[in-house]
Parts: C-alpha cells; structure tokens; sequence
C-alpha cells in the first residue's frame, strides 16, 4: 500500500460515533459542540429529528441544505435563540465544551457570550461605531475608554475594516454600506471573545465582493474560532468548508469532511442535492 | 385627451387641492389669532398675573395661565412616559408579537384614543371626589395624562413594531439580558419616543375640557400639586365669553401665546431628535 503524503483526513466524523475524535494528519480535532438526539418542534411541527452532530473545534463547518430544512433552527438552538419563543419545543442534548447548555441552571448569556452570531442582514446596534464593536465587552464588564479602544481597534483591524473606518468611529454605524457593517458585526461579535461563531447565511445579503471579504475572514479566524455557517450557496461550501454537513427535510443526511461529502457522498440525496438535482 | 391622463390630471388637482386648503385653513387661523392677538399682545401680558380688575379689560397679565399650562404638561408627560414606555415595550417585545391580548390591549387604546377629553375630565373629576381632593393642579395632571397616555403609547407603538427581530437577537447574542437590551431597543425608538411626546404636548396643553373640572383656575401660579391652576385653554375661554371687547382681545392674544408655545416646542423637539439621530442612529 502508498503512502499518502498528503495531510488527508482518513477517518471521517460519522453520525454514529458522535464524539469520536479526528485525526487531520498533523493535530487532532477535538469535538465543540456535541449534538445528541436533537429534537425540535415548533407549534407542533417536527423541524428537526433526531440530530446526531459533532461538530469539531478550529475548523469551518459548513450547514447545506434545501430552504426548510431546518438548518436556521440548528444554527440557533446552538445559543437558545430559541429561549423566547414559546411555540418551539426542543428535547434532546447539545453540549458546547462538555457542558449541556439546556440544562435549568445554564446561565444562557454565559453560553451567549461564548459564541457570536452573523444573521443574515447584518444588524447593527443604534449607536456609534465604536460603540457597537465595545458593546459586547462593556455588557460583560470592561470599563475604561483606554481599553475598549484598544479591544475596538484590535477587532475593526481583525475584520479589515479599521483603515476604513479609523476616522470616523464616531459615526452612527447605520452610514456604513452593508458589507462594512456585516464586518463591524463580525468584529461585534469577535469582540466578546467567543469559542464559536455562528453565521447565518452571513454573506448572502451582500455583493460579491463583500461577501468573498467574509468568506476570507472566516478562513483566517478559523485557527481561534469554530466557525459553523448555514449557507444556500454550495460554492461558498466547497470553497471554505472543512466539514459540511447536509440536512433534508428536519434529518442530517450526511456529515463529513469536505472532500468526502462533494467528492464521495455516501448518501443518494447529498449526491442529488450536490450535484444540483433539486434545491 | 385620453381617459387615462385626465384620470392623472383630476387625481393630481386632488391632492394639491386639499392640500392647498388644509395649509390655507392653517394660515387663516395664524391670521386671526395674530390680528386680534398681536395687538393687544404685550409683555405685560406674559409676565405678570392677573391683577384685581383684569377682567374688566384692566392691568395684568395671564403667566398664572401660561405657568400653569408648562407645569401640568410637564408633569403630564412625565408621568405618561413612564407608563407608555414599557407598555409599548411589554406589547412588542414580552407578549408575541400577534398575541391575541396585544391585539386586544391595542384595540383599546384606540378606543382611548377617541374619547373625548371632557369625558377624561368628568372621569378625572369623579376620581378627585373619590379620594377627596379639590380642583388641583395634581387633578389636572392626573386628567391630562389619562388624556395623553394613550396618544403616546399608539404612537411609539407605531415604531415599535417596525424594530427587526435582528436587533434583539444581535444584543441577545452578545450575551444582553432582557434589560440591557431593552435599553437598546429604548435608543432604537428615541425618534419615534420624541415624537410621540410632541403629539401629546400639542394634545395635551391645548385642551380645556380635561383641565375644566380637574384643574379649576385661579389668578395666582400654583406652589404645591394640591392647588388649583390656571391653563392657556380656559384663560382663553373665560376672556372670550366677556362681554368687554378688550378682555376679548386677550383671549386672542392668549391663543397666540398658546401656539408659539407649541410651535416653539415642536420645531426644538424637532431639532433634538434630528440632533440626536444624526449622532446616535
């Protein structure tokens, strides 16, 4: 038999082994978020059936699927964005860290804090520039201007948009085009320090090349951050995604490395939906 | 000429027509209250109390009036504020957002909306025999926010509505308790608060009828809630019904001070709130 020299990934993440640790040639991945028999009702509806999912940390996992799906759902059970929606009923257990964060006593801002959300149309906070990037800090405590200064320029540098924006962070945040404030919501979110993000079809609200500046954000942010992204658009998958997983009709269908689940699909839907048979 | 274009032509004379009236109605009632007004307008008018024989066209002014028409929408809006502000807020962002209560609880501010506001006085009036008080500039501010509580509440709620889920959920997500992102949601509606407060201001300080039973009127400017008050309003309506043509007088030039108070109000709301929006939003 060859040697692969190539740093291929050899044993996949399957829905069966939901903690199962992977091997990426040269370090380990170890799991983030752990999903365990996820089920979500929403008045009565069954949007997501038993969802099985690991998702593993430092890496960009990539949510496909037909509109409907259930892949929103999944995204924002992730930090209980469901919590004040008393039409959604969920049952099963969703580990970040280790921790069940569905339990009475889970602090939710603390499992908040820990991850950042990209909606969809980027949403910025009705204040100043600076202040939507230290909003975050300052809720959980950071005081000094000196400071939050510093955490503003670091993340407004991080997303690329401090040239941009360095002489005007007073400005109201709703006099940036969408792209810049889709990144000021990036560099929002990055701002609390959190372990995830989460992004929610992040870039198809923007232009081409707004969207390929996030794309390339969330590739360079991946060596700190798990970034998980439900995305519409199968390009963008194989372009940044380093697992992707495929959902149908409330069910994961298929999880696995990117190489395995575009080139190899176990699953007769993934290799409809990927080769564009239905949307 | 084909249907179609002429269809255009009427539609157009239409709306410059009513137009043109409601704006010409706006000038001529300026033109009579400031022809009247104007002259027998003075500084003595605005900065002195009436004095024993004002009545019968003498010296004295009507600040009692003035002094207590501030006082009473003052405290009025005050006092609404802190009770449309999380009223707006429990309609739009506690209850959902097509729940059958809320859908109720607006019914019946409209209903509120469109009482008259004698019927907040004769109800104001009735509550002051209830507790035992007298004609009051507490009874008035009582009566006046009954009056205006309602204006103020369909008016924020009208921006309210318009505040994307996206909002709350980027604050939440940052880790914000229902609190800290209610403050957010509070800066979001300030234009739309600001506005509500000069809708109420304008309802509010114009209206004699609240004030009429609940206030009462007295010739000297009120030092505690618990005595009577003078308004602009009544002051107008008393001088009006006599019988002496320069106390008539006075009433005009009483309703002329009684506008620039509101115009003066509403073009400094106005500027605030651009102000304020061109820094904050």
């Amino acid at each position: 038999m060859e040697l692969i020299t190539a740093p291929l990934i050899t044993v996949p993440l399957t829905i069966e082994q939901p903690k199962f640790k992977v091997m990426n040639g040269s370090h380990s991945l170890n799991p983030h978020i752990v999903v365990e028999n996820l089920n979500i009702f929403i008045k009565g509806n069954h949007i997501l059936k038993d969802i099985n999912m690991t998702i593993p940390d430092k890496s960009i996992t990539c949510i496909i699927g037909p509109s409907g799906c259930g892949k929103t759902t999944l995204l924002r059970s992730f930090n209980r964005l469901h919590d004040d929606n008393v039409d959604v009923k969920i049952k099963g257990k969703l580990f970040v860290d280790g921790e069940d964060i569905y339990t009475k006593d889970t602090e939710v801002t603390h499992i908040r804090k820990k991850m950042g959300l990209l909606a969809q149309r980027p949403c910025s906070l009705p204040m100043s520039i600076i202040d939507n990037v230290v909003y975050g800090p300052r809720l959980h405590g950071v005081r000094g201007r000196r400071k939050l200064y510093e955490i503003a320029r670091h993340q407004l540098v991080a997303v690329g948009l401090w040239d941009e924006v360095k002489d005007r962070l007073k400005t109201p945040a709703s006099t940036l085009s969408i792209g810049q404030q889709q990144r000021l919501c990036l560099a929002r979110g990055l701002a609390v320090e959190p372990e995830i993000i989460l992004g929610d079809e992040a870039t198809s609200a923007l232009d081409p090349i707004s969207s390929k500046t996030i794309e390339e954000l969330f590739v360079t942010i991946k060596d700190k951050y798990t970034v998980v992204l439900v995305t519409h658009t199968l390009r963008q998958a194989k372009r940044i995604a380093d697992y992707v997983a495929f959902m149908y009709m409330g069910e994961l269908v298929e999880f696995g490395t990117a190489d395995q689940l575009f080139n190899h699909p176990k699953n007769q839907l993934t290799k409809e939906y990927i080769s564009g048979g239905f949307s | 000429m084909n249907t179609k274009k002429l269809e255009e032509k009427i539609f157009k004379g239409l709306m410059i027509g009513s137009s043109l009236l409601i704006f010409g109605v706006l000038l001529y009632i300026l033109y009579i209250i400031i022809k009247k007004g104007l002259p027998s307008l003075s500084w003595e008018m605005i900065s002195q109390i009436p004095s024993g024989g004002f009545y019968l066209g003498k010296e004295g002014g009507i600040l009692n009036a003035i002094m207590g028409s501030l006082y009473l929408i003052f405290f009025s809006v005050v006092i609404s504020l802190l009770i449309s502000v999380p009223v707006v807020m429990y309609l739009n962002f506690t209850l959902r957002k097509k729940s059958r209560f809320s859908a109720f609880a607006r019914l019946t501010f409209d209903v509120l909306f469109g009482i008259p506001s004698i019927v907040y006085g004769a109800f104001g009036f009735t509550i002051m025999i209830f507790f035992g008080l007298q004609a009051s500039l507490f009874g008035g501010i009582i009566a006046v926010s009954l009056l205006i509580i309602p204006v103020m509440i369909r008016s924020i709620d009208e921006v309210a509505i318009l505040i994307p889920v996206e909002l709350i959920e980027a604050t939440k997500s940052l880790g914000a308790t229902n609190y800290e992102t209610i403050k957010v949601i509070v800066r979001q509606l300030l234009p739309g608060i600001s506005t509500a407060v000069l809708l109420s201001v304008g309802r509010g300080i114009g209206d004699g009828a609240t004030v009429l039973f609940t206030a009462g009127y007295t010739d000297s400017i009120p030092t505690s809630l618990t005595q009577p008050t003078a308004t602009l309003p009544l002051a107008i309506f008393f001088q009006l019904s006599s019988p002496i043509e320069e106390v008539q007088n006075r009433a005009y030039s009483a309703a002329l001070i009684l506008t620039v108070i509101i115009l003066m109000l509403s073009f400094s709301a106005r500027y605030f709130s651009r102000r304020f929006s061109k820094n904050k939003i």
